[in-house]
């Protein structure tokens, strides 16, 4: 029933020790990297007297900006040598933010992900059609070694090409497939559009991940695809896919407590809230060499679920993502930042400083539009040169961001100014 | 050289009305209008009694508006009248941008108004070959 029944069904007490075990090893770790060694010398912060969960409480929080600020590896505990891989995702100024990884963090990155797909039943006579971006993005690679830890056969597919991702479902029949709750949608209506049935084909689960969905569109999907639907958390700061994952009751995602110390905070104030309470997810990564990363705020907002699951395992849950407590919106499973859009727009003489962000969407895909001001001093009156202006950001945007947005030009002083906090982000997408 | 007012407009109700508001506000004559349209945007094109006031009256209450070089030119009233100078501009290699004309009913002619990227090398062209062109004064008060 368990992956490994010891650490999955360990009494909390004991994980609770494991913790701080591991915390220990973690933090003297870290005190030996070129940024936290500077930023607890300075903070007075002795790492040695951090003992208990409440002492950890004293440790400043780690953010992304701290990740781009000790770009690229002032974070890394090992000489560069010993680590074998690098991730990265998307910053808000371009520069990314990247995560090392040595041998032996991809073996235990791979157990993590195995275990987790173990409690959602899966064996290694399952076949998963990985349907999530491979490269520097981790939710595809991620689950691709962790199915074939499990010894499951994987389909690579990636992200996109609709047709082919169903060619494949029909000859190889996978028994799991990874996705977005988003390209889901778009992905099961193709399939319709094939005159074939969702139902008649052998998928059994599906993993999804890499952005926010509600409880209804779970439902919606498990109706459509004729599956029943496993929510994976995670993110590339501390590892990737697999931090959290759905067990075998769809009640929660349990966190590898063994890898991470989960906390809630108050986003406003940093003060830690009790177990129940919603608030921001801050994780602290105790089982990872190359980067040892401490308190990192998620920005993702969710709750402790205090109650223990009926599956038997002992590590906590976590409901569900709510949403962010920062700004940054998740596009068809990309992370993109307003301010990043922004950068963009300051940039082109030929427009104004204001605009908007629309969030859209159609046959289950999204759509970003983005409304800015024409400039009154910069314009020309040429509609040829107008076209080739809104090609060029378009190309700007897609180049910075991934993802392609409809630009659209407004007419001077149509959008709300820039100044104080006028809302950018219109996110009308039902999730 | 006559000039036309470029006036940015999004393709919605009430974006011709406004501009339309301000010019006539300020007693300023429309003598010709066009619409150039992208989907969602476009370029209203007016041609204008007074173009320079018109321009400034647009941009002082906030509309994207400028003034662009146009060449107008005399043709006759009749069959094949417009052929003769777009067939010259079509030797010459010259492409218009945007165009439009207009008849003027009791000297029996017409007047071919358009947009070019050079328009002192057309005007001579055009001259060259015997065409009357209108200048600023002529257009605006026909």
């Amino acid at each position: 029933m368990y992956y490994n029944s010891e650490i999955e069904t360990m009494p909390r007490g004991d994980i609770e020790k494991l913790q701080m075990m591991r915390l220990k090893k973690a933090l003297n770790a870290a005190a030996s990297t070129q940024y936290y060694s500077r930023l607890y010398r300075e903070a007075g912060i002795d790492v040695s007297k951090i003992t208990t969960f409440d002492h950890m409480q004293e440790l400043p929080f780690t953010t992304k900006n701290d990740l781009r600020m000790s770009y690229p590896a002032g974070m890394v505990a090992v000489p560069l040598s010993e680590t074998v891989r690098m991730h990265a995702s998307s910053g808000t100024t371009g520069k990314s933010t990247v995560i090392f990884y040595t041998r032996r963090d991809i073996d235990q990155w791979a157990d993590q992900v195995a275990r987790a797909m173990y409690s959602t039943g899966a064996r290694k006579e399952d076949i998963l059609q990985n349907m999530m971006g491979y490269g520097l993005f981790t939710g595809g690679i991620g689950l691709h070694y962790g199915a074939e830890k499990l010894g499951c056969l994987v389909i690579p597919s990636a992200a996109g090409n609709s047709l082919r991702q169903i060619q494949l479902m029909q000859d190889f029949h996978p028994t799991i497939i990874h996705i977005t709750p988003s390209y889901a949608l778009h992905l099961v209506e193709v399939i319709k559009g094939q005159g074939i049935d969702p139902h008649s084909l052998k998928i059994k689960k599906a993993y999804f991940g890499a952005e926010p969905y509600s409880n209804a569109t779970a439902t919606k999907l498990e109706q459509l695809w004729g599956v029943k639907a496993y929510s994976c958390y995670g993110l590339s700061e501390m590892n990737g896919p697999g931090v959290a994952f759905d067990c075998v009751r769809q009640a929660g995602m349990h966190i590898a407590e063994d890898y991470y110390i989960p906390e809630i905070i108050d986003p406003e104030t940093g003060q830690r809230l009790p177990d129940g309470t919603e608030g921001e997810l801050v994780l602290t990564h105790i089982n990872r060499e190359a980067m040892p990363i401490i308190r990192y705020r998620t920005r993702d907002l969710t709750r402790i679920i205090p109650e223990t699951c009926s599956c038997g395992k002992t590590h906590r849950r976590i409901e569900r993502i709510k949403g962010r407590s920062d700004d940054m919106i998740i596009v068809g499973g990309v992370n993109v930042f307003p301010s990043q859009i922004e950068t963009v727009i300051m940039n082109i003489p030929e427009i104004g400083n204001n605009y908007q962000i629309i969030l859209e969407r159609e046959e289950g895909l999204d759509r970003m539009h983005i409304k800015v001001e024409i400039y009154s001093k910069m314009f020309k009156g040429d509609l040829k040169a107008l076209q080739k202006l809104n090609k060029d950001i378009v190309e700007k945007l897609r180049a910075l961001i991934i993802v392609t947005p409809k630009v659209e030009f407004m007419e001077p002083g149509s959008l709300p100014p820039s100044e104080g906090k006028a809302k950018r982000v219109f996110d009308n997408r039902e999730i | 050289m006559p000039r036309q007012v470029s006036v940015f407009a999004e393709n919605k109700p009430g974006k011709i009305s406004r501009v339309t508001e301000i010019l006539s506000r300020n007693n300023i004559n429309i003598r010709a209008i066009t619409i150039s349209d992208s989907g969602d945007y476009g370029i209203i094109k007016l041609l204008l009694d007074k173009p320079d006031q018109g321009n400034e009256c647009l941009k002082s209450e906030g509309i994207a508006s400028t003034l662009k070089d146009i060449v107008s030119v005399k043709i006759d009233d009749s069959p094949g009248g417009l052929h003769k100078a777009a067939s010259l501009l079509a030797a010459n290699s010259i492409n218009v941008e945007d165009a439009y004309g207009f008849t003027i009913r009791e000297k029996n002619q017409a007047v071919f108004v358009f947009q070019v990227d050079d328009v002192p090398l057309t005007e001579k062209l055009l001259t060259n070959a015997g065409f009357e062109l209108l200048s600023e004064g002529e257009l605006y008060l026909l």
